[in-house]
């Protein structure tokens, strides 16, 4: 279970306020991760500094061998770290085909080749058709995205991700708003990816992180108050205590 | 250079970017809170400049009354203006807001043209402004200067009072920052646009009108100063009227001493200046004061 | 798909045929009207296809036209030369402005446009670069070979045959990755970084080829008029070509077209003293008001329009 992305001691600062504090977290091929906390504990910055939206005050990245603290978000996504995001950022207008191929397409080199028929483009069909396979959205793939269901947003926002063909998947809130079927489907598909992808879920939804999860990390304002496997965290007195309340 | 030529430059320097302050400060308010770009804003001056020739033979020397006349009428015309038409662009695209405003400008060229025609026309200073003051035996600095500086320093202070210390400012900066949550406090947000978008038409006709003397009054006037606003927001950061300050008293040094080094090519130095700061910090000198 | 091209393609041969029923005059106003479509297709490309709404192409336009002039010097030169110049004066400048206004978004992107367009137009009418506020008569117009621009004539299949290359260029462009690239950049950007886009470049490349297609815009404009002046830059001209966009329709090339089309004529329209009396020496108000209740009224301009009256009778 190879190491593909580990954040050592990462820190970020807003003027006085620091949001996220000296988070250390490791991502491996085969596991889903999930990092679960209370609003505002800082899950939705440490995502973010992950791939390379928001710079980081303090702390290092490693990918694959490589520092990428200084990377922008493309370069990062080119060289396969992919993310999907808490509100749905699809192509509305286009179709869910076409959302696919163009996140497909940015691997593709040669994009000066102004000769060439976009739609015609073979690679960047494939990958998306694969994606839309793999998601679950292979029935859909003529229509207009933004007449998906909520769900099927949700399904096509994870295509996207697997579209550019990611070894990390860094995953914000994919089940915000879904009912019962399609988080297990949802569910389902994670359990698929992980085989040969490192996968971040951030989340809220505590039934599902202890259904999926291989290892969880906990973040109270800012900081790592404890990273094990879900057994040990559901008996864990300090997480009980902050976050799952004492029903638990 | 020596010192007396150094310090009347100086002095003009300060002049001009705090008269650019007053449009400047206006157009990044209404900006900041309604989010409306308005290319007519630099017509508001213009009107402001007609406004003091217009005015001029009837108040002869009575100056600050004429001054405080076109203020309440220029802001009459710009709570009417806010009513009738820029309230149906806060929810347009940027887009439409520009073509919108743009044509509004067409209409008050025309309007200027039919009313009082296309001349450049002088406005006097009033009497009791009139000469200057020696400055090392050559030079004499003219009064009507200090005390344009004057009354711009004082609005300058007037702004900040209102917007920082009194309930009105308080609640503009909460309709800023907070539309719907200012809603929800009781806050009339429609008339509170419309004293914003007034008090802005307001601004920038006074310093039209001060300008008058200055510069005298010419059909174009609108359009150059409005440009220049524009490089002032984007160098002191939109919605932030400290960063209007900074920006026009630097845009007003770099003209004014651009114009005495580099001559014809002193049009330029502004936007020069602009360049550096796009390299150098894109979302301007002040992050949003609100 | 193929359908697309019908329209056009008919368009394009019957203007190639129309000198044959056309009086002098008409004939010279569908030459600057075809100049003003390039002008305005290059606008199409920034701002209906990627998104961004520049408020200075003018200066592109400028710029393009005054190179022409001062390249063709007192002999008119060679076109082989002089519109390379032309066009990668205009280029540069759009390379330089672009580097520089990309950096920002949204509202300050269009004011930051609108200040670098004033600066050129500072350049020519401030400095003796270029004949200052008077501007500068081009002496003699460029050759190539047999063709002979002072020929009404020529000018005229010269300027038609441009205006379908940059229509098909752009088409091409739009069809290609590169255009579905820029059209993703304009739906949403933060996605296209996320999948690995370096959308900066994307948006100054779009934005030089822009500038660059105006320059030749800039080009014809030059060698039709026979002068240039810095008005040519103001922002007066760069509000035109963003009102004829949105006239004809932003997001189709034929929006572009139609745009320029009904701009150059209303413009006429207002000004006829037989229409509309002495209303006609204040056009300007009533292009200001026409602009106002079209931007209010008809957003998406004719094309949207003839879309709304289609959908009417199907819906």
């Amino acid at each position: 279970m190879a190491e593909l992305l580990r954040a050592t001691k990462l820190t970020r600062r807003f003027g006085g306020l620091t949001a996220v504090d000296g988070v250390t977290i490791g991502l491996h091929v085969g596991e889903v991760h999930a990092v679960i906390g209370t609003n505002g504990a800082g899950k939705s910055t440490l995502i973010n500094m992950l791939s390379g939206e928001l710079p980081a005050s303090d702390g290092t990245i490693e990918f694959d061998g490589h520092d990428i603290g200084g990377w922008s978000q493309p370069r990062r996504a080119r060289a396969g770290v992919g993310r999907s995001y808490q509100r749905t950022t699809i192509f509305p207008s286009f179709s869910v085909l076409e959302n696919c191929r163009l996140s497909a397409q940015a691997a593709l080199p040669r994009a000066w080749a102004v000769w060439e028929s976009a739609q015609r483009c073979t690679r960047s069909l494939d990958a998306a058709h694969r994606a839309l396979a793999a998601a679950g959205l292979a029935d859909a793939a003529t229509r207009p995205a933004g007449l998906l269901s909520h769900g099927g947003q949700r399904q096509l926002e994870i295509a996207m991700c697997l579209a550019t063909n990611p070894r990390v998947l860094l995953l914000d809130e994919p089940l915000a708003g879904m009912g019962a079927e399609e988080t297990s489907r949802m569910l389902a598909l994670l359990a698929e990816l992980k085989r040969e992808h490192a996968v971040l879920l951030v989340e809220h939804d505590m039934d599902a992180v202890f259904r999926i999860a291989d290892r969880i990390t906990v973040m109270v304002n800012g900081a790592v108050i404890a990273s094990d496997v879900p057994e040990r965290i559901r008996t864990n007195p300090e997480v009980q205590v902050a976050y799952l309340g004492d029903e638990h | 250079m020596d010192l007396p030529t150094f310090l009347v430059q100086c002095l003009n320097a300060v002049q001009y970017g705090l008269l650019l302050f007053l449009v400047a400060s206006g157009l990044t308010l209404i900006f900041g809170i309604m989010g409306v770009i308005n290319l007519a804003h630099g017509s508001f001056y213009m009107i402001g400049a007609y406004m003091a020739f217009a005015l001029a033979p009837y108040f002869g020397d009575w100056y600050l009354t004429k001054l405080l006349v076109g203020i309440a009428l220029s802001a009459v015309f710009g709570f009417v203006l806010e009513w009738v038409f820029f309230s149906f662009l806060y929810q347009r695209e940027h887009l439409q807001q520009v073509l919108m405003t743009y044509g509004l400008i067409l209409v008050f060229e025309e309007a200027r043209s039919l009313l009082v025609g296309n001349d450049v026309h002088g406005v006097a200073t009033p009497s009791w402004l009139a000469g200057g003051f020696e400055l090392g035996g050559l030079m004499s600095y003219p009064w009507y200067r200090v005390f344009a500086s004057i009354a711009c320093v004082i609005v300058a202070l007037g702004l900040y009072f209102v917007v920082n210390r009194t309930r009105l400012g308080m609640m503009i900066r909460a309709g800023a920052s907070n539309r719907d949550m200012a809603r929800g406090l009781g806050i009339d947000i429609k008339l509170l646009y419309r004293i914003v978008f007034a008090g802005g038409v307001a601004l920038a006709a006074l310093a039209g009108m001060i300008a008058a003397p200055l510069s005298s009054v010419y059909p174009g006037m609108g359009g150059s100063v409005l440009i220049i606003c524009f490089v002032v927001v984007v160098i002191g950061g939109i919605g932030s009227i400290t960063g209007a300050l900074i920006a026009s008293l630097l845009v007003g040094f770099v003209d004014t001493f651009g114009k005495v080094f580099f001559a014809e090519y002193s049009g330029v130095g502004v936007y020069l200046l602009m360049a550096v700061i796009l390299v150098w910090r894109p979302e301007g000198l002040m992050k949003r004061a609100y | 798909m193929s359908r697309d091209w019908i329209i056009p393609t008919v368009a394009a041969l019957a203007l190639l045929l129309l000198p044959a029923v056309l009086t002098p005059y008409t004939q010279d106003l569908v030459v600057k009207v075809a100049i003003y479509a390039v002008f305005a297709l290059s606008l199409e490309l920034l701002v209906g296809v990627t998104g961004l709404v520049s408020l200075g192409h003018a200066a592109f336009l400028g710029i393009g036209a005054y190179v022409t002039v001062l390249a063709s010097g007192d002999s008119g030169g060679s076109i082989a030369r002089v519109l390379p110049l032309a066009v990668l004066a205009a280029a540069a400048y759009a390379f330089f402005v672009g580097a520089l206004s990309l950096r920002t978004k949204g509202v300050y992107f269009i004011m930051v446009t609108l200040a670098f367009a004033q600066m050129a137009y500072f350049v020519f009418h401030d400095t003796k670069i270029a004949g200052g506020s008077d501007g500068i008569f081009l002496y003699a117009k460029p050759t190539l070979g047999a063709l002979d621009l002072d020929d009404k004539r020529q000018m005229y299949y010269v300027v038609i045959g441009t205006l379908i290359a940059v229509y098909a260029l752009i088409a091409l462009l739009i069809r290609a990755r590169f255009g579905h690239t820029l059209a993703g950049i304009r739906v949403n950007e933060q996605r296209m970084r996320a999948a690995g886009y370096a959308t900066y470049g994307y948006k100054l490349a779009a934005f030089v080829i822009a500038g660059a297609l105006a320059g030749v815009a800039g080009f014809l404009l030059a060698i039709k008029d026979g002068a240039v002046n810095p008005e040519l830059l103001s922002w007066h001209e760069s509000g035109a070509v963003l009102l004829m966009l949105i006239l004809g329709g932003i997001g189709s090339l034929r929006g572009a077209v139609i745009g320029a089309i009904a701009f150059t004529l209303l413009k006429e329209l207002f000004q006829l003293e037989a229409l509309l009396g002495p209303v006609a020496a204040h056009w300007q108000m009533t292009l200001g008001f026409t602009i106002i209740a079209f931007v209010a009224l008809l957003p998406k301009g004719l094309i949207g329009l003839r879309a709304r009256l289609v959908g009417a009778r199907h819906g």
